[in-house]
């Protein structure tokens, strides 16, 4: 796969912090994959998308968007990115249609036109079938101030493609909709990338949204923790044991020490499997157990135990 | 060209904002009325005769001029606020030119202030000032430059204080005093010599003289009014302008992207 995204070391220190809000992350997106940046409120998550949109400037590091340095040639980026932000970033004032107008006309797609009518065929028609692949033919004309959340979003999502951009960024996309919005913004997702063959990058934290993507990237405290498909999250994540005890624990001890698991000098013992399966294990003990109990923790355990630490510290 | 276009739909949407709004429009048609009518009727009644120069006349250059700076300035300032709105993050992540984006803004919030100074035309003519057809044609232009002038202050001013909280509070503080260090409602001919200083440095204060160059050029009052000649007040104008931009646009670029 074509590589899209490319993201090395970076760094970001705001200016009066005590400590790096990005702190050396790197990863790549392939072309046309949907992949999801994950973490806790103050993982980096919008600092590290902010930089890749080119709002804000990297302490250290690089960025190249379809081979296009961040730093070095801004415009040639934000030309070949679109961007949801996490809030709503349309004019009150304006029509859902004079929205997408002022970004064509900023993004020089076409000539400044006063009217709808006035403008370019080309301009009505894809506004007209970027409008029927999201489901707002209807209320596109309207004034932004009488739509709803989740139409708000589904016009965002117009706009940030009107341009043809080979990236979608979308910044907590779900951030303030309802359970049935969320549910359709990952189903026009889902068909935009099939219509417009796109990347998607977005970020949540909220890991049932991640789980749809190709490709997720866990942030915490400004560090990637753990990149892959959701599938190699999970083996890389989950930590399945065993909790372990006997009367006679020194007997346990030594026989656990011989299988090579090494466990604490207490009891009950917690034994990592570490790729042993239980049975294995179990199989060849001798010393009489007292309890046994297997433990697997789905990937929501394994997700807030990485992130626990940080958001207790929030808290 | 592209860059000329995205100025023009810039500039359109601020004109657009205001014509949408309505409790905008009613209060640009009576705040002349308190100004010129009020202000002006009262003033010249008792102090007009005194003065010896037509005070209503006086009163409708120096809110003239006000109006143009102040709404041009602060119509800038909705840059910050469009920033903490979130929607100036769809225009700053746009391939266009920052410059653009100032420009279009200024260009914008110059119509919003031309706009403005149509009823406060009209309630001169209604009182009576001394106005011909070709003086009404001759502020123009000088309407234009005063809301230029407003804007590069607007721009200077937003680059330097950064957040909107912090210009709302710090903006009273830089335009009030103006107003008198100006001479919106007093005249300023003789000045004590601790307010002279101020006085020009005030940029206000030469889109005022300008407008009053035009409205008193060859009547008698023109040297008890008049403080400098329209052509010096243009030069530095022009001077100030430029300097406010150029800081101004600096600043706000690089504190843009540099957090």
């Amino acid at each position: 796969m074509a590589r899209m995204i490319e993201v090395r070391d970076l760094v970001k220190r705001y200016k009066k912090a005590d400590r790096n809000a990005v702190d050396g992350v790197s990863f790549e997106v392939g072309a046309g994959e949907f992949f999801a940046l994950l973490g806790p409120n103050g993982a980096g998550k919008t600092t590290t998308i902010s930089i890749l949109t080119t709002t804000l400037r990297p302490s250290a590091g690089s960025v190249v968007i379809d081979g296009r340095d961040a730093v070095r040639d801004p415009a040639g980026v934000r030309a070949r990115v679109g961007i949801i932000f996490q809030q709503h970033s349309l004019d009150l004032n304006l029509s859902g249609e004079e929205n997408v107008r002022f970004h064509a006309i900023l993004y020089g797609l076409y000539p400044y036109r006063p009217f709808f009518r006035a403008m370019p065929r080309a301009y009505r028609e894809q506004l007209r079938d970027l409008a029927g692949v999201l489901g707002l033919e209807a209320e596109i004309f309207k004034p932004v101030k009488k739509l709803s959340g989740g139409m708000k979003r589904k016009l965002e999502i117009i706009r940030g493609l009107m341009h043809r951009p080979r990236v979608l960024f979308l910044d907590e996309p779900t951030a303030g909709l309802d359970a049935a919005s969320r549910r359709n913004l990952w189903a026009y997702l889902r068909d935009v990338r099939a219509a417009y063959d796109i990347t998607i990058f977005l970020t949540t934290h909220y890991l049932e949204e991640a789980e749809a993507a190709d490709r997720i990237c866990i942030l915490d405290q400004g560090r990637v923790v753990s990149i892959g498909t959701p599938e190699q999250i999970k083996a890389d994540l989950l930590d399945e044991f065993l909790l372990l005890d006997a009367r006679d624990r020194q007997a346990l001890h030594r026989e656990l020490d011989a299988l090579g698991l090494h466990v604490a000098e207490s009891g009950p013992f917690k034994v990592d499997l570490n790729g042993h399966s239980a049975q294995e294990v179990i199989s060849s003990l001798r010393t009489p157990l007292t309890l046994l109990r297997t433990s697997s923790p789905s990937l929501e355990d394994a997700y807030l135990k990485i992130v626990g630490s940080s958001m207790e510290a929030m808290a | 060209m592209k860059e000329m276009h995205a100025v023009l739909a810039i500039a359109s949407r601020d004109v657009l904002k205001l014509l949408r709004d309505r409790s905008r429009l009613v209060f640009s048609f009576v705040f002349p009325i308190i100004f010129i009518g009020l202000m002006g009727g009262t003033l010249q009644a008792n102090l007009g005769r005194a003065a010896g120069f037509n005070f209503i006349g006086f009163i409708f250059t120096g809110v003239l001029a006000m109006t143009l700076f102040q709404s041009s300035a602060q119509g800038l300032l909705s840059l910050l606020e469009d920033r903490e709105n979130d929607f100036a993050q769809e225009m700053f992540v746009a391939p266009v030119s920052r410059y653009s984006i100032i420009f279009g803004k200024i260009a914008g919030e110059t119509g919003v202030s031309l706009f403005q100074a149509i009823p406060m035309v009209l309630m001169a003519a209604l009182f009576r000032v001394p106005l011909t057809p070709f003086q009404v044609l001759l502020m123009v232009p000088a309407a234009i430059i005063a809301c230029l002038l407003g804007g590069a202050f607007g721009v200077a001013v937003m680059s330097l204080l950064g957040s909107q909280r912090a210009a709302q509070q710090i903006i009273p503080f830089l335009i009030f005093p103006q107003f008198f260090l100006a001479g919106i409602f007093n005249p300023i001919k003789i000045l004590p010599w601790y307010l002279a200083p101020l006085s020009l440095i005030s940029p206000l204060r030469y889109a005022v003289d300008l407008l009053r160059g035009i409205l008193y050029a060859g009547t008698p009052e023109y040297d008890k009014i008049v403080l400098f000649s329209p052509a010096t007040n243009l030069v530095v104008m022009a001077a100030l302008f430029a300097g406010l931009m150029v800081v101004g646009t600096v600043a706000f670029v690089r504190s843009e992207t540099s957090r």
